[in-house]
């Protein structure tokens, strides 16, 4: 144990010489200022426009106000924002300080050792860096572009500058115009028209950039024609003393194109979460959103298709798990702009031991889309009294001609399904897991099969309360 | 012939649900290779005798004692239960989306075994038990009894004990609501699973399943007691006179 102190004590003291080379004291900082901005610009040698836009998004973000709907989250020191957005300080604990619960995790869903510490943010250099480049390379041979954000900056300037932010402006809430301002890391996708991207894209491979998982960025664009699958995250819970999420991803999918866009995420128990992710859909396009929400302190998350083209279609499947001490306000939005658009929102929620989960959630019809159709289906597994559901699905609709359905659903395991499993020998607490299971399984069976697989042991922990 | 040892005995059981009583001092004993029928009127107590002896928490068992062999258990939960060798085939059947048939009853298989059974072995015990009760193959890769049929499930209930192979089952009302053709493959069923080492309780309302199986006794059930207990014999008298004698 005391060589691996060691091991990660060295690791640090050279990651910070390396990404600090300017000493300044970030306790003489108060609140977030252009000089941290130009400093995080420096850093990465960016262009000036990046530069710019940046320091207005800052401006923007110290004009707005914080949302007035939504779960509490007074709780972050917003006053003194800075502290989450150090670029350093998430590497100044070891080992030893990462709290046992998620330690444990790591066994329990038997994440490689090696990846143990990296994973926690102590850990300086990973191998999947490897698997990153040769993934790189055999989706290169088709066209396709699959960079960190930061490096595409440089090598796609263009696209990237009439891309970034223009589909969530920093204009749109008070944590878009943080990301807008001191965004890092993230993964820039183009797929060129008529290329079908056999294997899935998985973010989880080159996260370890610096800030990665915090203020990520990630932009995707699917030419005409095109298919892609992008899977984002992972199901080990990535711990940060900087316990602030403010993400941001930018889907465009163009005519005829479908990009699939997977996420699981399991954040640390500490973690305010106020990710914000959104897609433009084009003619006879399709964007299909899986989604599975897990840990967090306090998460907001409502993924949004615009979909601008006739016929282009959006499917969104969603499951959230809210335990004790976590308040999960999850949905999806919708908005109709073009005639003869369709969309479905598939909602799972479970909650316990004092957990709460909701889900929000906005369908807009414009005037102009007749024909067209909307499906939503929210379901809610309570697992105990002390445990919250909520369904908050608000549809704003401008025309007639249009198909609606909407559903929503509040339940809880029922003793006579527990007897009857267990009446076949299975015990009380994997009889409840296979119920859960199997509330969730529209979703997992979406998923690649070592997503699935993970997924439900994420189900199982969050049963057995050994995740926080 | 050595004389079959005794595999469920039940002592003087007294059962509550909501502090009312519902079984009043039952007895009643099954030996290893028997099939023993039980028939009584409606409210008797005939479902409740079949969940107490699965251990269904919602009864409250005051008095009495339930033993499988040598073994007391009155105390044990549910699961336990069936690792002893208790099945109960339910007379309504619960449906658990997400999960398929097959899976869930190769869950139980293991669960049940002492070591567990290879994938490719249970397949062929599934498929070979499915055809049996000549169900469709396709039945399981669908949920469990997830819009199923009545007479579905009760195949599922049937196709589950052959699989699990029990000590002892008892099939809770399984004939009814079964036309004549699904009761002729429940009995196929039976035939199928019973052997003299297992043991069966029927509790029926019918006589329809008893044209297929030859029982070894039958018991009338009545106001929470066995009130008379012989051969099949008592079918006919029951067809004659029903259960109003015995009621108090």
């Amino acid at each position: 144990m005391s060589q691996k102190k060691t091991y990660v004590a060295d690791i640090e003291r050279e990651l910070y010489d390396q990404k600090n080379p300017f000493t300044y004291s970030y306790k003489a900082e108060q609140g977030l200022t252009e000089e941290i901005i130009r400093e995080i610009s420096a850093q990465k040698n960016e262009p000036q426009w990046m530069l710019d836009f940046r320091l207005a998004s800052l401006a923007t973000y110290h004009q707005l106000d914080l949302p007035p709907w939504g779960p509490d989250i007074t709780e972050l020191d917003v006053d003194n924002i800075v502290t989450y957005v150090k670029p350093t300080v998430d590497r100044k604990y070891t080992w030893d300080d990462i709290p046992a619960d998620i330690k444990q995790t790591f066994d329990l869903l038997g994440i490689p050792k090696a990846e143990h510490e990296f994973l926690a943010g102590v850990g300086a250099q990973y191998d999947s860096e490897v698997v990153y480049h040769s993934i790189q390379e055999s989706v290169a041979k088709e066209g396709v572009v699959y960079l960190d954000m930061e490096t595409a900056v440089h090598e796609y300037e263009d696209l990237v500058r009439e891309h970034f932010m223009s589909l969530v402006p920093p204009r749109d809430h008070k944590f878009a115009a943080l990301h807008g301002a001191v965004w890092s890391g993230g993964s820039f996708v183009y797929v060129p028209a008529g290329v079908n991207v056999e294997i899935p894209l998985q973010s989880y491979f080159r996260s370890n950039a610096p800030g990665a998982g915090q203020f990520e960025h990630t932009l995707i664009i699917v030419e005409p024609g095109s298919y892609l699958h992008f899977i984002e995250g992972c199901s080990a819970p990535r711990y940060s003393v900087n316990n602030l999420h403010a993400g941001c991803v930018e889907l465009f999918v163009r005519e005829g194109s479908t990009l699939r866009y997977s996420t699981i995420e399991n954040w640390s128990r500490n973690m305010f979460n106020l990710n914000t992710k959104r897609a433009l859909v084009d003619k006879d396009a399709s964007i299909e959103w899986v989604s599975g929400s897990f840990g967090s302190k306090v998460s907001m998350l409502y993924p949004m298709s615009i979909l601008r083209g006739e016929r282009a279609r959006s499917e969104f499947i969603g499951v959230t798990f809210a335990g004790g001490g976590q308040v999960l306000d999850t949905g999806a939005k919708v908005v109709h702009a073009a005639p003869y658009t369709s969309s479905t929102i598939n909602t799972k929620s479970i909650s316990k031991g004092g957990g709460t989960a909701i889900y929000r959630g906005l369908v807009k019809i414009n005037k102009n889309a007749h024909h067209s159709k909307s499906t939503v289906t929210c379901e809610s597994l309570i697992l105990d009294n002390e445990s919250v559901s909520d369904t908050i699905p608000v549809m704003q609709i401008d025309t007639d001609e249009v198909d609606l359905g909407h559903e929503a659903k509040i339940g809880r395991i029922s003793d006579e399904a527990i007897f009857y499993l267990m009446s076949r020998g299975i015990d009380e607490e994997e009889a409840k897991a296979m119920i859960v299971r199997g509330f969730v399984e529209p979703i997992s069976k979406e998923l690649p099969l070592e997503y699935a697989v993970e997924m439900n042991n994420l189900v199982k922990l969050e049963l057995e309360g050994t995740i926080g | 012939m050595k004389m079959p040892n005794t595999f469920l005995r039940i002592d003087d059981l007294h059962v509550e649900i909501d502090g009312k009583e519902i079984l009043r001092g039952l007895d009643f004993e099954v030996k290893e290779g028997e099939i023993h029928v039980i028939m009584g009127p409606n409210g008797a107590g005939k479902s409740t005798l079949a969940n107490v002896l699965m251990g269904h928490p919602k009864y409250d068992v005051t008095a009495g004692k339930i033993s499988l062999g040598t073994q007391d258990i009155t105390e044990l939960k549910t699961h336990e239960r069936a690792k002893l060798g208790l099945f109960l085939s339910f007379q309504y059947p619960q449906e658990i989306a997400g999960i398929t048939l097959e899976n869930f009853l190769r869950s139980a298989k293991n669960a049940t075994s002492q070591t567990p059974m290879k994938v490719l072995e249970f397949q062929k015990l599934l498929k070979q038990k499915m055809s049996v009760l000549e169900m469709d193959p396709e039945y399981a890769t669908r949920y469990l009894n997830h819009g199923f049929s009545g007479g579905e499930k009760k195949k599922s209930e049937i196709l589950q004990m052959l699989v699990l192979d029990p000590k002892l089952a008892i099939l809770d009302e399984t004939d009814s609501g079964l036309d004549v053709d699904a009761v002729r493959v429940v009995a196929k069923g039976i035939q199928e699973y019973h052997h003299a080492d297992n043991s069966l309780v029927l509790i029926t309302h019918h006589k329809s399943l008893l044209e297929h199986i030859r029982p070894d006794a039958v018991h009338f059930l009545v106001d929470g007691r066995i009130v008379e207990s012989g051969g099949v014999e008592l079918i006919a008298k029951m067809e004659e006179s029903g259960f109003t004698a015995y009621k108090g």
